[in-house]
């Protein structure tokens, strides 16, 4: 009879109109790594809310029993006074305060509320070794990247003498190092007697360090799987309620003349005047084609693309843009679009919708001309726009007056997609299209990809998931440090390949 | 749902999802904020007029009109500058300085003739407004100076050169009375009036029947046409949304709002009609309420505003030029400054240095009692204009009921704060 840490009871949790959660049952045991799966929208993040007492004791039905004793939880001071720490998806840190700041905030060791800077510091190098980041204590959040910024609240949740440790979608915007390094350290804490929750749509990561895997589907509990059982597939499976034979719909590629060519692109930091992000690209994209970008976090694929996109990064932007063969100018978002770009953003949430305003609004900001004339708005052609679009692109909500800002991920990403599929343009940018969202609505938006390249567009997809680019690509340029290091066709691209072309740009780059 | 484009190979995927009640959106859900306010608007009127039995005399509500006017002008500029993820300190300075202006141009200037004409006078002070607007929207469209200290300084620069304008601290008078007419003239009558019932006299000269009332009947006609448009426009619209397919608010609904506005509306006309008429200034304030209600609720520029506040590089990565339109905001605002600066000034019949003084806070309250989020991104037209009048009934009743102004700014500061919790008390409820 194996011992669990914590045991949550037939929890059920109702928000106004929706049912999020209904009975779930999560049995977690002492030191092992429990992962938890399902689909955008499953109900995962409000478990572990109900969990770490953001939503309190009261605000749901159900037990939850932690160390064999039943608890209440009014708040996540609760909780962590237990030892339960959750780390969220977006991270809680203060982007101007030192890493030894952040680590002890509110939490500091002083006397009299006059902090002890030395303990401080010295803690926080004991937690940082720990955690295995080389890092200053002094050094400001905001001049470390992503994957360190992760450690660092791993390392405050340690500072809080943490027995179970929640991580919703720890790697999500990681690289695939600073990923495996994360999981290895999942692992040691695990030999530690430390619990871990892992929340996460990669399969693969959690077919590597996982002993259970807890499937949630529409807000119930599917099955909990052991550590025999589990595979991605199966997972999958569980996760969508039947098999998923295909992770990409079919494609019977058309691929006309070249449309859009990029000839000696390069641009320069923002801030560091110096410093090249973009060295000399060129490419092309024929009509009715699927170019992928490959490349590890940071080659600058992302920065190449808003240079494009009417100069959105950077600057002492050189090169030139053509489409049909003549130089076009995309200096502004505004000539960009008119000329048929369209870029579809990474970050979602800060750079991609209005969050406070509804799915209709957002859908035909980039495009208010289609639906008004002389400036004034036709209020029942952009009804009918935002509904048409709505369906096209299966966004699940009631209506279209949904704030983009109450949707899950995968819906938000079809409101991004849509604005820009109103835009109708003919060169469409899509950077990271499914990040962070689950398998079911990846697929729709490979099905919307194949549908948009079948119609002569020319689409352009910058993924740093490889198999989503062997997936679904018909050419793949391989990006390292902003250069262009690689270029294959996907009939014979595979990740070795991929890997290799970075690998060795690396080199030729040093 | 349907997806008769989309391609559905999963349609187990794709009919799981929605789980639960579905929510119907009616347009009183939506709108139930603007509801509220107007009911408290309503509530803290009646309270007045219990306690002080005045409140609504047609005389006094004249007054009021005439008193607030010019608050909710620059409420009106105000409210997209804060949509737009802004704040403006420098209206109350910048009303004063035009009001020195104008009356410096009509008594002190010996410009003569032409440029002393009050109405050619009120355009160029207009037209300075929307200077001032741009040049203090420059640095903080395209050098990115947070609004909040350029207006500051601008709070500063404007007291100053409209004390500086009127030679120290000297008023400047007595304005021309075409040019009072701003502020407190009424519209002319050209229908003439109408006694509603003759008064039937007895031999001791005592009225014993009717109320010998008399109507303004410019006013009624004025009045009963606007109310008709409402509910004329508003049955259209409802047609046309249930011709394309789509749902309107229920019809017993859409019918006893339509009936209780009007006859709130009916009434005020009424109480008019038996005074003078409409104050100019009050058919000056509804054109422009019209205006930008119409604004932003259905032009693509007040799209953009909305948008802007809502995520500005979200914006500018959907080809929004926000600098451009940041610049606009920060124009209209001037203009509506000068505007609210010439009613200042035919109210009072001279220009005074304190003119406006502090009324910016007075301004940026009625635009967050509105419900205005401070962040950017949400307010309405209308509700604006629903707080400025709470702002002004309490000012009024107050008043009348003879509270201390220590205490009405205490009152007033506390139904600011009240306002505001409510709101955000609400949004983490729902």
């Amino acid at each position: 009879m194996p011992s669990y840490i914590l045991e949550m009871r037939d929890i059920t949790k109702t928000f106004p109109g929706v049912k999020a959660l209904s009975n779930v049952n999560l049995k977690v045991e002492e030191g092992e790594i429990h992962a938890i799966c399902g689909e955008n929208g499953a109900g995962k993040s409000t478990l572990m809310k109900v969990l770490s007492g953001v939503y309190p004791a009261g605000d749901y039905e159900g037990q939850i029993v932690y160390r064999d004793q039943e608890c209440h939880f009014r708040g996540i001071h609760d909780s962590e006074e237990k030892g339960i720490v959750i780390i969220h998806q977006e991270l809680a840190l203060v982007p101007m305060l030192s890493i030894a700041e952040n680590i002890f905030l509110g939490n500091e060791h002083a006397k009299f509320g006059v902090i002890d800077w030395g303990a401080n510091e010295k803690r926080t190098r004991d937690l940082l070794k720990k955690v295995g980041l080389r890092e200053d204590p002094k050094t400001l959040i905001t001049n470390i990247g992503t994957g360190k910024q992760q450690l660092v609240e791993i390392a405050k949740a340690l500072s809080k003498e943490v027995e179970l440790l929640i991580l919703d979608e720890p790697t999500a915007s990681l690289s695939e190092k600073d990923s495996q390094a994360l999981l290895d350290l999942l692992l040691e804490f695990k030999r530690q007697g430390i619990t871990s929750i892992i929340i996460s749509h990669k399969l693969n990561e959690i077919n590597r360090v996982a002993d259970h895997v807890t499937v949630i589907r529409d807000g119930r509990t599917i099955e909990t799987l052991d550590r025999s059982e589990i595979s991605e597939d199966r997972i999958i499976t569980s996760m969508v309620g039947r098999s998923l034979e295909d992770r990409y719909p079919p494609r019977d590629p058309k691929i006309g003349e070249v449309y859009f060519e990029v000839k000696n692109w390069s641009v320069y930091h923002p801030l560091h005047a110096d410093r090249q992000v973009i060295k000399n690209i060129s490419m092309n994209v024929r009509k009715g084609e699927v170019v992928g970008i490959a490349g590890l976090m940071g080659a600058g694929r992302t920065e190449f693309a808003m240079s494009l996109f009417g100069r959105s990064y950077g600057r002492k932007i050189t090169g030139e843009v053509e489409l049909h063969g003549k130089p076009v100018d995309v200096s502004t978002v505004g000539k960009a679009v008119k000329r048929g770009l369209a870029y579809v953003t990474e970050d979602r949430k800060v750079f991609g919708l209005n969050l406070i305003e509804d799915i209709k609004n957002n859908i035909t900001i980039a495009n208010l001309k289609g639906v008004s004339r002389n400036g004034v708005i036709n209020d029942l052609r952009e009804l009918d726009v935002a509904n048409e679009y709505r369906s096209k692109t299966n966004i699940r909500s009631p209506s279209v007056y949904q704030k983009a800002g109450n949707l899950s991920g995968g819906n938000q990403q079809k409101v991004v997609l849509s604005k820009w599929l109103f835009a109708n343009p003919e060169v469409l940018i899509l950077d990271e299209p499914t990040r962070g969202i689950d398998v079911g609505a990846k697929y729709e938006i490979y099905t919307i990809i194949a549908r948009l390249a079948a119609e002569g567009r020319a689409i352009i997809v910058i993924s740093s998931e490889m198999p989503e680019i062997l997936g679904i690509s018909d050419r793949i340029y391989v990006m390292n440090e902003g250069a262009i290091v690689g270029e294959m066709a996907a009939s014979d691209a595979s990740q070795e390949k991929i890997m290799r072309a970075i690998v060795r740009g690396e080199g030729k780059a040093a | 749902m349907s997806t008769d484009t989309a391609p559905n190979p999963q349609t187990g995927v794709a009919q799981d999802i929605p789980t639960g009640t579905r929510v119907p959106v009616s347009s009183f859900v939506s709108n139930l904020r603007e509801y509220g306010l107007i009911l408290a608007l309503i509530a803290i009127m009646v309270f007045f007029q219990l306690t002080t039995g005045t409140l609504f005399k047609p005389v006094n509500l004249s007054n009021l009109v005439q008193q607030n006017s010019f608050i909710i002008v620059m409420a009106l500029g105000m409210l997209l500058v804060i949509v737009s993820g802004h704040i403006d300190l420098s209206v109350g300075s910048v009303a004063g300085f035009i009001g020195a202006l104008a009356a410096m141009m009509m008594v002190i200037w010996p410009l003569g003739g032409f440029f002393a004409n009050p109405l050619v006078v009120a355009i160029l002070c207009l037209i300075v407004g929307g200077a001032i607007g741009a040049a203090q929207g420059y640095w903080i469209a395209y050098h990115r100076i947070p609004s909040f200290i350029v207006t500051l300084a601008g709070m500063l620069v404007f007291r100053g050169l409209c004390q500086g304008l009127l030679g120290g601290g000297s008023s400047v008078g007595p304005l021309p009375d075409s040019f009072k007419a701003l502020s407190s003239g009424f519209l002319p009558e050209i229908l003439g009036t109408w006694v509603l019932i003759p008064p039937t006299v007895n031999a001791a000269g005592k009225t014993i029947f009717g109320s010998g009332v008399t109507l303004n009947l410019t006013t009624v006609v004025l009045g009963i046409i606007a109310v008709l448009a409402f509910a004329i426009s508003g049955v259209r619209s409802r047609r046309t949304r249930e011709k394309h397919g789509y749902e309107a608010e229920p019809f017993g609904l859409f019918v006893a709002k339509t009936i209780v506005i009007s006859a709130l509306a009916l009434f005020f006309v009424y109480q008019f009609a038996v005074y003078r008429g409409f104050p100019i200034v009050l058919v000056v304030m509804g054109i422009l309420v019209a205006f930008f209600v119409f604004i932003t609720r259905h032009t693509t520029i007040g799209r953009r505003v909305y948008a802007m506040g809502g995520n500005i590089k979200a914006a500018q990565l959907s080809g929004i030029k926000t600098e451009r339109l940041t610049l606009l905001v920060f124009i209209n605002m001037g203009v509506l400054s000068a505007l609210g600066g010439l009613i200042i000034a035919a109210r009072l019949g001279q220009a005074v240095p304190a003119a406006g003084l502090g009324s910016e806070l007075d301004v940026i309250a009625a635009v967050f009692i509105g419900g205005a989020s401070a962040m950017g991104g949400v307010g309405q037209v209308i509700s604006t204009v629903v707080g400025g009048f709470i702002m002004g009934v309490m000012n009024n009743g107050m008043s009348i009921m003879g509270v201390n102004v220590d205490w009405q700014q205490v009152v007033k500061g506390l139904v600011l704060l009240g306002a505001v919790v409510f709101d955000v008390y609400n949004k983490n409820k729902g």
